[in-house]
């Protein structure tokens, strides 16, 4: 067992891990930080994405060791400091860019990272940054969409009668 | 002005806030205090016989609370299947045993026959190692031709052979034979609508719970259909009453189908709970969803279609093998018929159709339903057998589809149904204006000229949505009901939960059914909370699939709400001492007709909890009401839909260049959601059409078991937004229900994967590549490039 220390959204946490704890599970299991999902065994499916030292990592894919010391970001600390919904979040809302949700935490946070890189990416750019990320509920259209909306640019509101 | 509240409008959803924040509750987020965690040993072998299972050198390793194998299941019923099928000599469909745990024999990869509960998931896994199975490897079973031929390896020795049911329905064979011997033309297609797994987001997960206190057993799952699985697990599998067994499905990971069914992990995680004294929890990892989960599709038809000399169709016939795998999933036996052949009518006026289907067991995981469960791939025969029919006569796809188009409604088919309503010009007009069908040419001319191929692809469909009623489904096989259920209880200050039988894992009930109760009473959204998927909570209700949910669950939230209505105004009409026929209810006030005497919706359901001044002689406080609903008819919503796509001559490559849907689904309640359900089905479609292929090799090593292996679609896969509609603006109200509403969730999967072969097609012929007429799905590179150089 290892002693790890990390800043999870802006709070240091430790605790004890073996050599072998995957970063998503220890934020699942031991920190209790459930929003974090886990689709696929193969680094596939990106519903496990959280940042990781300001980049977006699938935390499947990395042991909670390796994150000691780091400044990790998930899904519950995206919201603004009042509790709303950040601008990414509230995108998604806004332009029905989730369905079941389970894909949603990590759509997200691939969605904030791109944005830091690409403060206005074209739809293009968007589909392939989320090459990674599956959806299997939207087809993509509005969470392309909600990233479109949430980098500034005009997208078409959604339908009523 | 679109409408911002009630019918019609599209509130943003109340779901979303949880779930993008994190503080979503999905199974595999529930931790009981002192759980065990499960790990099951799979086969990896297609077909064997089980010698023998040792797993003494297993039971002392670290942390092991118990080992399970076939042998503790002995005495404890199957897995049952839902629907007895009866075939076409009047015989019930062959139907095998389906043990929790293997007994005998595995009979696919991924059929678990031992079981360790352990304090962790790794000590699990490692007592799971030291178990020595001694399995006799047996001939695999996987080419349904080969499963069929006489003297074939039997996938279950007690049976017969390994044909489940011989079915034929619709037209008499001498007059549908009267018509092909009378046709003008005769059009032949052989087509494979192949194996898909499912794969919502959200791995299965199940957690069982005991208490010995009270002899009471909870499990936790990730379900479609709580009380399905209550009814199925109690009654059939473990013996456990109702009022002593709850099911709970939280927050759903998507469903697709494929969490309907009733399976051994979670049969198993309640016997064991109580078997082991303590919780058991399984988490399913995707590998072991790809060899669990049940399994889509899987037909393999020949389709033939007879014209006569002015292109009317006169008949259509089908010859159908569709694989059931190795046992009988929940509803396997009722997907290639009664939800398959029912449809093969399709849009058109057909006189004669008739469809054989040929159901086989083989040595692969179970085949089900699927996003659409047989009519995809009813529409997929018929429209494609369409295209190459209009080819083949060098005539127009769409007018030869118009041509052929029912117009009088009602219609009854002659595969049994009978459309209720209908316009199917209409959505092939909003098609057409959508598609822009006269700029093709000179999109065709722009693709060429840099060295692609591009091509068009029409395509029409019809579903049949809201199965139902029960009376005519238990006469074709069905062992349950189909109707559904709701409870709306009215709180004292004017709040109102409704319990529902149907379940939301995406479609967003939460959000939609109170803009229908709150629309009916006038009152605020806000005020109107769903719960749902807890049958501790809430009515017997038969769940969420087939796009039933609002047509048949929201339905009995109508009538229930009527319920409310009508016993509201008797105690509206006592404290404005008027007659209950003279109050009438708007905007969420109670007032006399002709009068400014009025009382609000909270100072009647105030007086209902606190009957100080109430007619208790003649009704009883409180103010809940529940209503089941079965509907007298299945709903038809049908649409058109059309797609561009461009083909990389050189590659074989294809890409999505437009696409269009024009849905008929009738009335339609949140226009944000009913998009966003075709945007989802459409991907599926184009994902089945493209890229999906659940492989088989012939030792029956499933290959494709990660998403290393299968190709889902992902967001550069899918047309951009500039050249991607859909549009439900044509709308002819369902007639039977009171809604109106048809449903939406299965119309894109169903509509789009003919749509884009058949623009494949049409851009193999632009290139000159006549030859090519039809290639199966997924429509890859290699097999578009192969099937240009004739190979």
């Amino acid at each position: 067992m290892t002693n790890v220390t990390m800043t999870v959204n802006g709070k240091s946490v430790s605790g004890e891990v073996k050599g072998n704890t995957l970063l998503s599970d220890f934020l699942r299991e031991d920190l209790r930080l459930t929003g974090t999902h886990v689709g696929c065994d193969t680094s596939q499916c990106g519903a496990c994405v959280v940042h990781v030292n300001g980049e977006a990592v699938k935390s499947c894919t990395m042991f909670a060791a390796e994150a000691d010391g780091a400044d990790v970001g998930t899904i519950e600390g995206q919201a603004n400091a009042d509790g709303s919904l950040n601008v990414i979040q509230q995108a998604f809302q806004d332009h029905h860019g989730l369905q079941c949700g389970f894909c949603t935490p990590g759509m997200v946070m691939s969605a904030a990272a791109l944005l830091k890189e690409n403060p206005n990416p074209t739809e293009t750019e968007i589909r392939d940054y989320l090459e990674g990320n599956i959806c299997r509920c939207t087809g993509y259209h509005n969470i392309v969409k909600a990233i479109m909306a949430a980098s500034g640019q005009a997208v078409p509101a959604v339908a009523a009668e | 002005m679109p409408k911002d509240h009630g019918i019609g409008a599209s509130p943003k959803r109340r779901e979303d806030v949880r779930f993008l924040t994190g503080a979503g509750n999905y199974t595999d987020d529930i931790n009981v205090h002192g759980q065990a965690y499960v790990h099951f040993l799979r086969s990896d072998m297609a077909h064997g016989k089980i010698n023998s299972i040792d797993t003494s050198a297993a039971e002392g390793m670290p942390g092991v609370v118990k080992i399970f194998t076939g042998a503790d299941f002995e005495g404890v019923g199957g897995i049952p299947c839902g629907w007895q099928v009866t075939d076409k000599h009047g015989e019930p469909m062959q139907e095998p045993a389906h043990p929790v745990l293997a007994q005998g024999k595995v009979r696919h990869v991924g059929d678990p026959y031992a079981a360790v509960v352990a304090d962790s998931l790794e000590e699990a896994r490692n007592a799971a190692e030291a178990i020595v199975a001694d399995i006799d490897e047996l001939d695999p079973v996987v080419d349904m031709g080969k499963a069929l031929e006489d003297g074939a390896t039997k996938v279950h020795d007690d049976l017969n052979n390994n044909l489940c049911y011989d079915w034929q329905f619709g037209t008499d064979t001498e007059t549908t034979d009267k018509a092909f011997a009378e046709a003008a033309h005769v059009t032949t297609l052989e087509l494979v609508n192949q194996r898909l797994v499912a794969n919502p987001m959200e791995p299965r997960v199940a957690v069982g719970d005991y208490s010995r206190a009270n002899d009471e057993h909870t499990l936790y799952t990730t379900s479609q259909n709580p009380h399905v699985i209550r009814l199925l697990m109690g009654a059939f599998v473990l013996g456990i009453p109702e009022h002593k067994l709850r099911v709970v499905a939280p927050d759903v990971g998507g469903g697709f189908g494929t969490k309907i069914f009733h399976y051994a992990e979670e049969a198993f995680c309640t016997f064991a709970a109580k078997a082991c004294n303590r919780p058991v929890k399984w988490t399913s990892s995707r590998s072991e969803a790809f060899m669990s989960d049940a399994h889509g599709r899987d037909h393999v038809t020949t389709i033939e279609l007879a014209l006569d000399k002015d292109n009317n169709f006169l008949a259509v016939r089908t010859d159908t093998k569709a694989n059931m795998g190795a046992y009988l999933s929940t509803f396997a036996s009722s997907v290639p018929t009664w939800l398959h052949g029912t449809l093969m009518a399709g849009n058109y006026k057909t006189p004669a159709v008739q469809v054989n289907v040929k159901a086989v067991f083989t040595t692969t995981v179970p085949v089900d339903a699927y996003r659409g469960a047989g009519r995809p791939e009813a529409t997929f025969q018929l429209e494609r057998v369409i295209d190459k029919a209009a080819r083949e006569l060098n005539v127009d796809p769409i007018a030869l589809r118009r041509q052929n188009f029912v117009t009088q409604f009602p219609y009854a088919t002659p595969v049994a149904v009978e459309y209720d309503t209908g316009d199917y010009d209409a959505t092939m007009n909003k098609m057409e204006e959508l598609m822009d069908i006269p700029g093709f040419a000179a999109r065709r001319a722009a693709s060429e000229a840099s060295g692609k191929l591009r091509g068009l692809g029409i395509n029409c469909f019809i579903e049949a949505c809201g199965i139902a009623p029960s009376n005519l489904v238990g006469q074709l096989g069905a062992r349950a009901g189909l109707y559904d259920a709701a409870t709306v209880r009215v709180n004292a200050t004017g709040s109102i939960s409704v319990m529902v039988g149907a379940h939301s894992h995406g479609q967003g009930h939460e959000t939609v059914f109170p803009q229908v109760v709150a629309e009916m009473l006038g009152i605020d959204e806000s005020m109107v909370e769903i719960v749902h998927g807890d049958t501790s909570k809430i009515p017997f209700g038969m769940g969420t699939y087939g796009s039933r949910s609002l047509a048949v669950c929201g339905s009995a939230m109508v009538r229930a709400t009527e319920k409310i209505i009508n016993k509201a105004k008797k105690i509206a009409g006592h404290l404005l001492e008027a007659s209950e026929s003279d109050i009438e209810l708007k905007d969420g006030q109670f007032s006399v007709a002709g009068t400014d005497k009025s009382v609000a919706w909270g100072d009647v359901t105030l007086a209902a909890y606190v009957p100080h001044n109430y007619p208790l002689e003649d009704i009883e406080p409180g103010l809940e009401e529940t209503a089941f609903y079965d509907p007298a008819n299945f709903t038809y919503p049908a649409g058109a839909y059309a797609c561009e796509v461009e083909v990389d001559p050189d590659t074989g490559k294809v890409t999505i260049e437009k696409f269009v849907s024009a849905d008929d689904f009738g009335n339609v309640v949140n226009p944000m959601i009913v998009e966003g359900q075709v945007h989802g089905g459409i991907a599926q479609g184009i994902g089945q059409a493209l890229l999906e292929n659940c492989a088989y090799d012939e030792n029956g090593q499933l290959l494709s078991a990660s998403y290393m292996d299968y190709a889902m679609p992902r967001a550069d896969d899918l047309p951009h937004m500039d050249n991607y509609m859909v549009d439900h603006s044509c709308q002819t109200p369902c007639t039977h229900n009171p809604l109106g509403v048809k449903g939406c969730g299965e119309a894109g999967a169903i509509g789009s994967p003919p749509t884009v072969v058949n623009a494949v097609i049409d851009a193999l012929h632009s290139g000159g590549h006549t030859h090519v007429s039809h290639i199966d799905m997924p429509v890859s590179p290699s097999r578009v490039w192969s099937a240009i150089n004739g190979q």
